[in-house]
C-alpha cells in the first residue's frame, strides 16, 4: 500500500547506496544517519517530480559526505540501467546487488523508520513534550529533514500527496478515533456536536470565503486572480479543524469530559463535513460561475446532505457487519482482529465508491460497532484490535506531520501575499470564536448544564487546522484555480500557526483559565449503583412530569438496543455480562486481588495465602458441609444465611466453599478461568477517553491484569519449588522489585492505614476513595480479626517468629467453631480479600445465569492462578489440626 | 398572557412555590397541567394509583420506589404544591441562586438532591442504608442477569466502600461522602420543559 510513496524512485539513490556501501566502516557515525535519512526522504518523493532534477542533484551529496561524493562519481554511468541484474551475466554470479528490486518498498520501509525515530527522539525529552505539543515538534523535524532534502536536491522532491494522504494515511487515524469514541458521553452531547461540526463548519467556510472575498473586492490583497467561488472552496477546506494536537493537551490536563467530546466529536466529524463541502465547492467551481442558478445551489445543498448522511449510513451498515461476522469467529481467532481492519477500510472506500463521505463513514463503522466486537472476539483479540489500531493510527500521524514539516521546504509553494495570509489567519481565528461562541450560545439554552465560557475560549482556541486542509489544499485544481500555490502555502502558515502556536499555548492557557478538570474517577460500587439508579428515576421523573426528554429517548433506545441489536449481533455467551455494576465488582475484585499479592510481596511471601485459604477451608468445611454444601439449591440457602444473619458470614463461606469444592470434585483445573474472564470483561464497560498516542485508559488495567496473571504464576511457582527446597528463579526476585516500585502508592496507602489505626481509625475522614478507606480496614482487620501472623509481618514481625501461621490459625480455628464477634463483622473483609472473588464463580455453577460453555475454563484458570496448588498444602494441617 | 395569569391563579400559592423551588412560573403552569392530566377524577390530590397507570413507571425497576417517595410523608395522597417541591429536586442545580446565598436551600441544591436519592435506598427512614435495603435496589435494578451470590457480595462491597463507622450501614453522611465526586447536578437533573 505503500507504493504510491516511491512511484518514481531517483536513480541517485542507487548510487549513493552503492557507493556508501564499501566505505561504511571508514566513516560509520554521522555520516551512515545523515545518509540514511537522505535516501529516505529523497526515494520518497512522490509523483511528478522530474527524475534529471534529482540526478542532477547528486552534486549536492558531495558537500554533505565525501565519500559518498566518490562513489557518486565512480558510478554515475550505472544510474540509468535497473542495477546490476540487467547487466549481461558472463558468470555465475553468487550474489547480487538488487537494489532496484526492493526499492519501492525499501524505502516506505525506510521513510517509516525515520518518521518513528522522530517520534521516539521526541517522545524521549519529557520536558519538552511537556511544553511543546508533539505534533509541533514533529512537524519541525520535518522542516530539518525537509531542509536535508532540500540542501541535498535543490528541490523539494517530496510531498504529501492527497492520494496517500486520504488513501493510505487518513482512514486508520479516523478508524482509531471512531473505535475508541467514548459512545456514552457522544451520544449524549451529540446534539452539540452536530450543531459544531455541520453548522460551525459551513459557518467558518462561508464567513472566510465572504469575508476574504470582501477584502478583496476592497482591494486589499492586491492583484489576484480569485472569484468568490474559488473563495469559498478555500474556505471550505481551510474550516477543517484537525483533533490530535488539542487532544493531547487535553490529555495532559484532563479537561473535563464535555469538553473533551465537544472537540474531540467535532473536530472528528468536521473532518467529514469539511471534505463533503469542498467536494460541493469544487463542482461549483468547475461548474463555472454563470452556469450556478437556484436549482444547482440546491442540488448542491442535497448533495452535501445525502452525502454526509448516506456516508454515515454505509459506516453503519458496515459495522453491523463487522458485528455480525465476529459472532462466528470463533474458530480463526488469530485473524479476527483483521476483520475490523479491512472491513473499516472497505467501508471507507465503499464509501468513496458511492462519492459518499468516506470519513463520517469510517467513523461510524468504528463507533458502531466496538461495543459488539469487543462483546464477541476472544479478549485477546480485542486487545489485538486495540494496540493495533492505536499502532497504525499513532504511526501514521507520525508520518502525517513529519510530511506536513518536510512540505514547508519548498520554493514551488511559497507565493507570499502578505495581505491574504494574514486575512487568512485573522479571519480563521476570529470566526472560529465568533461560530463558537454564537453556536454555544444558542445551545446552551436547551443544555442541562450550559458549557460554561471558559470552555467555550478553549473550544474557540482549540480549532487547529491539521492535515486535513493541507490535503484538500494540495487537491486543489490548478488549471481552475490559478493561485493554487498561494493557497496552499497559506493553508500550511496557517497550519503551523494553529498546530505550533496555539498548540504550544494551549495548555497554559487551559491552566490559567482553570478549566474544570475531569474528577479522577475511582470506581465505587456505590457510586455506580447509584448512577445506575439516577438514570431510572430520571426517567421515572419524566414520565411523571409528562414530558419525552433525553432520558426517556435514551432508555427506549436502550430498550431496543438490548432486545434487539445486542440479541442480532451479539454472540449468547456475550450478552449475558453486560451489567455496569456488576463490571465495577469484578474491576474491584480484580483490584483487590492486586492489592492481595502486591501486599503478599511485599511481606516477602504469599505464605498468608495458603495459610489463610486452608483456614478457612476448614471452617467452612467442618461447619457448612452438613446444610451447605449438600444443599443443591446454593442461592437459596446463601440468601437465606445473610437475612438471619447466619454467624458464619456467608461471602466468606461461598467462596471457600467453592473453591473446596472445586478441589473436591477434582475441577482445579477449571476454576480459575471465571475470574480471568471476569477481569478482562470488566473492561469492556470501561469508558474509553479517545487518546491518539497512548493508550493509557486500558493500560491501567492491561497491566493490572499482565502483572496479576504474572505474579501469580511466578509466585505460585515460587511456592511450590521453596516448598520442595528448590530454589526459586531468579527472574521472580526481579519481578518483585519491580511491583514493589510500581505499588508505591498503595504501599503508602498502606503506611497511612497503619498510623491511622493506631491513631483514631474512626476519624480517618480521608475523602480519597471509599477504597482507600476499605483497604486501610482490609490490613488493619487482617491483623485484628484474624490474628493472622503471617499477613501482618510488618506490623509485630514477633508474631510471625514467636506462633508458626498454621499453628495461630488453628488454635483460632479450633478454639471456636464460629468466630469471635469481631472476627465475624471482620470476615468478609479479612485478609484474604481474594474470597470476595468467591461468588463470581459460584454464579456460574449455581445458576445458568452464565452459559454453561464458559464454565469449564473458567473455573481451569481460577484454579491455577488463585489457588496455590490446593490439595498440598491442605492435607497436612487437616491431619494436624482437625 | 391574560391567559397564562388567570391559569396562574388557579394554582395555590404559585408565588410561595415559586420561591420554595425555583420553578419558573411557565414551569409551575406546565407541571400543574401535567397535575391535572395526572389527576383524573379532578380530586385536587393523587394517590399512588395515579402513578401506577403510567406505563413507562410501570416498567421502571425502580418505579415503586420513585412512587413511594412522592408520598414520603406516610399519607397516601399528594397535593400540587408537594408533587411540584418533589420535582423540584430534579430541577439543574440554579448556580446564580446560591450563589447570592439567600434564604433557605433550593431543593435542586445538592445535598437535597442527594437526600432524596438517599431516600430512595433507605426503605424504613431510619437514616440508614442497611445491606438489607441495598440488596432490595440491586435486586430490583440488576435483574436476572445476577445471581443472589452475587448481589449480596456486591451489596456487602458496597457497604464496606462507605461505611466509615463501621456499623454495617451507610449513614447519610456517608453516603454523601461516598458520593463525593459524582457530578449529582448533572446526573440528577431533568431539563424541565418550559
Amino acid at each position: 500500500m505503500w507504493n504510491i510513496y516511491v512511484n518514481n524512485l531517483h536513480n541517485s539513490l542507487l548510487i549513493v547506496y552503492k557507493g556508501f556501501y564499501p566505505k561504511m566502516a571508514a566513516s560509520w557515525g554521522f555520516t551512515l544517519l545523515l545518509c540514511v535519512l537522505l535516501m529516505v526522504c529523497r526515494g520518497l518523493s512522490l509523483a511528478g517530480e522530474d527524475p534529471d532534477q534529482t540526478l542532477s542533484s547528486s552534486g549536492q551529496v558531495k558537500a554533505l559526505s565525501p565519500e559518498i561524493d566518490n562513489a557518486l562519481g565512480s558510478n554515475h554511468g550505472t544510474t540509468g540501467e535497473s542495477g546490476h541484474a540487467v547487466e549481461p551475466i558472463t558468470t555465475l554470479p553468487i550474489v547480487s546487488w538488487k537494489w532496484h528490486h526492493v526499492t519501492t518498498p525499501y524505502l516506505v520501509a525506510l521513510w517509516i523508520l525515520v518518521s518513528w525515530l522522530c517520534k521516539l527522539v521526541i517522545e524521549a525529552n519529557h520536558h519538552v513534550t511537556s511544553v511543546i505539543p508533539e505534533s509541533a515538534l514533529l512537524i519541525c523535524f520535518g522542516f530539518i529533514l525537509g531542509g536535508m532534502i532540500w540542501a541535498a536536491d535543490k528541490v523539494q522532491t517530496f510531498r504529501l500527496t492527497p492520494t496517500v494522504f486520504f488513501f493510505y494515511l487518513l482512514p486508520q487515524v479516523i478508524l482509531d478515533a471512531g473505535y475508541h469514541m467514548p459512545n456514552k458521553l457522544f451520544f449524549t452531547n451529540l446534539g452539540g456536536i452536530l450543531v459544531h461540526a455541520v453548522i460551525g463548519t459551513c459557518w467558518n467556510a462561508a464567513s472566510l470565503g465572504l469575508s476574504l472575498w470582501g477584502c478583496q473586492m476592497g482591494g486589499a490583497m492586491g492583484d489576484l486572480d480569485i472569484g468568490l467561488l474559488q473563495y469559498l472552496l478555500f474556505g471550505s477546506l481551510m474550516a477543517a479543524v484537525d483533533p490530535v494536537a488539542v487532544i493531547a493537551v487535553f490529555e495532559q490536563v484532563h479537561v473535563n469530559d464535555v469538553l473533551f467530546i465537544m472537540v474531540f466529536g467535532e473536530s472528528l466529524l468536521n473532518d467529514g463535513v469539511t471534505v463533503v463541502l469542498f467536494n460541493v465547492f469544487d463542482a461549483f467551481v468547475s461548474l463555472g460561475g454563470p452556469k450556478i442558478d437556484a436549482a444547482e445551489i440546491i442540488k448542491g445543498i442535497v448533495s452535501f446532505f445525502v452525502v454526509a448522511f448516506g456516508g454515515s449510513l454505509v459506516g453503519l451498515v458496515f459495522g453491523l457487519l463487522i458485528s455480525l461476522l465476529t459472532r462466528c469467529t470463533k474458530n480463526i481467532q488469530i485473524i479476527e482482529p483483521g476483520f475490523i481492519f479491512v472491513l473499516g477500510y472497505l467501508s471507507y472506500l465503499t464509501a468513496e465508491m458511492l462519492s459518499l463521505s468516506a470519513i463520517l463513514s469510517i467513523v461510524f463503522c468504528g463507533m458502531c460497532c466496538q461495543k459488539y466486537i469487543n462483546a464477541n472476539m476472544d479478549e485477546n483479540s480485542v486487545q489485538t484490535v486495540r494496540y493495533s489500531m492505536k499502532a497504525f493510527a499513532n504511526g501514521s500521524e507520525t508520518i502525517i506531520f513529519v510530511f506536513l514539516g518536510i512540505s514547508a521546504i519548498d520554493k514551488v509553494i511559497w507565493v507570499w501575499n502578505t495581505g491574504f495570509i494574514l486575512l487568512t489567519l485573522l479571519f480563521v481565528l476570529v470566526y472560529r470564536f465568533i461560530g463558537v461562541f454564537f453556536l454555544t450560545w444558542i445551545l446552551n439554552r436547551y443544555r442541562l448544564v450550559p458549557l460554561e465560557f471558559v470552555d467555550q475560549v478553549i473550544m474557540s482556541y482549540g480549532g487547529l487546522r491539521g492535515a486535513v486542509a493541507y490535503g484538500l489544499a494540495v487537491m486543489l485544481d490548478e488549471n481552475k484555480i490559478k493561485e493554487k500555490n498561494l493557497m496552499v502555502c497559506t493553508t500550511l502558515i496557517v497550519v503551523y500557526f494553529t498546530v505550533i502556536l496555539q498548540g504550544i499555548t494551549m495548555k497554559p492557557l487551559v491552566m490559567w483559565l482553570k478549566v474544570k478538570r475531569a474528577a479522577v474517577t475511582e470506581v465505587s460500587l456505590l457510586e455506580k449503583l447509584t448512577n445506575k439508579m439516577f438514570n431510572h428515576t430520571l426517567v421515572a421523573i419524566e414520565d411523571i412530569s409528562g414530558q419525552i426528554g433525553h432520558n426517556y429517548m435514551r432508555s427506549k433506545w436502550k430498550y431496543f438496543e438490548e432486545n434487539w441489536m445486542s440479541w442480532i449481533l451479539m454472540k449468547p455467551s456475550a450478552r449475558k455480562k453486560q451489567d455496569q455494576v456488576f463490571d465495577v465488582f469484578h474491576q474491584l475484585n480484580l483490584k483487590d486481588a492486586m492489592e492481595y499479592v502486591t501486599e503478599g510481596e511485599r511481606r516477602g511471601s504469599l505464605e498468608f495465602v495458603r495459610n489463610e485459604n486452608s483456614i478457612i477451608d476448614f471452617k467452612k468445611k467442618s461447619e457448612s458441609e452438613s446444610f451447605d454444601i449438600n444443599n443443591a439449591n446454593m442461592s437459596n440457602d446463601h440468601g437465606a444465611m445473610s437475612t438471619t444473619r447466619d454467624p458464619i458470614p456467608s461471602v466468606s463461606l461461598e467462596m471457600h466453599e467453592q473453591i473446596m469444592k472445586a478441589v473436591r470434585e477434582a475441577e482445579a483445573i477449571n476454576a480459575h478461568h471465571l475470574l480471568d474472564q471476569h477481569l478482562y470483561k470488566s473492561r469492556k464497560q470501561h469508558r474509553h477517553r479517545f487518546s491518539r498516542s497512548h493508550f493509557d485508559i486500558n493500560r491501567d488495567e492491561k497491566e493490572v491484569q499482565e502483572i496479576f496473571q504474572r505474579t501469580m504464576r511466578n509466585r505460585l511457582k515460587s511456592f511450590t519449588s521453596a516448598k520442595m527446597g528448590v530454589k526459586p528463579p531468579k527472574t521472580i526476585v526481579k519481578h518483585t522489585q519491580k511491583e514493589q516500585q510500581q505499588k508505591m502508592p498503595n504501599g503508602k496507602s498502606m503506611d497511612k492505614a497503619k498510623t491511622s489505626y493506631s491513631g483514631d481509625e474512626g476519624s480517618e475522614g480521608d475523602s480519597a476513595s471509599g477504597y482507600d478507606q476499605s483497604y486501610m480496614r482490609a490490613t488493619y482487620r487482617a491483623g485484628a480479626g484474624i490474628e493472622n501472623p503471617a499477613f501482618m509481618p510488618d506490623l509485630d514481625p514477633m508474631d510471625l517468629l514467636q506462633i508458626p501461621p498454621w499453628l495461630g490459625e488453628s488454635e483460632l480455628d479450633s478454639s471456636m467453631v464460629a468466630l469471635s464477634h469481631r472476627a465475624q463483622v471482620d470476615l468478609p473483609r479479612t485478609p484474604s480479600n481474594l474470597r470476595r472473588l468467591a461468588p463470581l464463580r459460584i454464579s456460574t455453577r449455581s445458576t445458568d445465569s452464565f452459559t454453561l460453555e464458559n464454565i469449564p475454563d473458567t473455573q481451569q484458570m481460577d484454579s491455577d492462578q488463585l489457588q496455590p496448588p490446593p490439595p498440598p498444602p491442605r492435607p497436612p494441617r487437616d491431619d494436624g489440626y482437625v | 398572557m391574560g391567559s397564562s395569569s388567570s391559569s396562574r391563579n388557579k394554582i395555590p400559592n404559585a408565588q410561595e412555590l415559586m420561591h420554595q423551588t425555583g420553578f419558573s412560573s411557565a414551569h409551575l403552569l406546565r407541571l400543574h397541567d401535567r397535575f391535572e392530566s395526572l389527576d383524573r377524577d379532578n380530586r385536587g390530590y393523587l394517590s399512588p394509583d395515579d402513578f401506577e397507570v403510567l406505563g413507562g413507571l410501570a416498567m421502571n425497576p425502580i418505579g415503586g420506589r420513585i412512587i413511594e417517595a412522592f408520598f414520603s410523608s406516610g399519607q397516601d395522597t399528594v397535593d400540587f404544591s408537594s408533587f411540584v417541591r418533589i420535582l423540584a429536586h430534579f430541577r439543574p442545580t440554579d448556580r446564580n441562586r446560591n450563589k447570592e446565598g439567600t434564604q433557605q436551600e433550593l431543593p435542586s441544591s445538592r445535598t437535597r438532591k442527594l437526600k432524596f436519592a438517599f431516600q430512595l435506598y433507605d426503605l424504613d427512614r431510619d437514616g440508614k442504608i442497611s445491606r438489607e435495603e441495598l440488596l432490595q435496589v440491586l435486586r430490583a435494578m440488576l435483574g436476572l442477569q445476577v445471581t443472589e451470590e452475587q448481589l449480596q457480595s456486591i451489596a456487602e462491597r458496597a457497604i464496606q466502600e462507605a461505611d466509615l463507622d463501621k456499623d454495617d450501614a451507610i449513614s447519610f453522611d456517608e453516603f454523601k461522602k461516598s458520593l463525593e465526586k459524582m457530578d449529582i447536578d448533572t446526573k440528577m437533573s431533568v431539563s424541565f420543559l418550559k
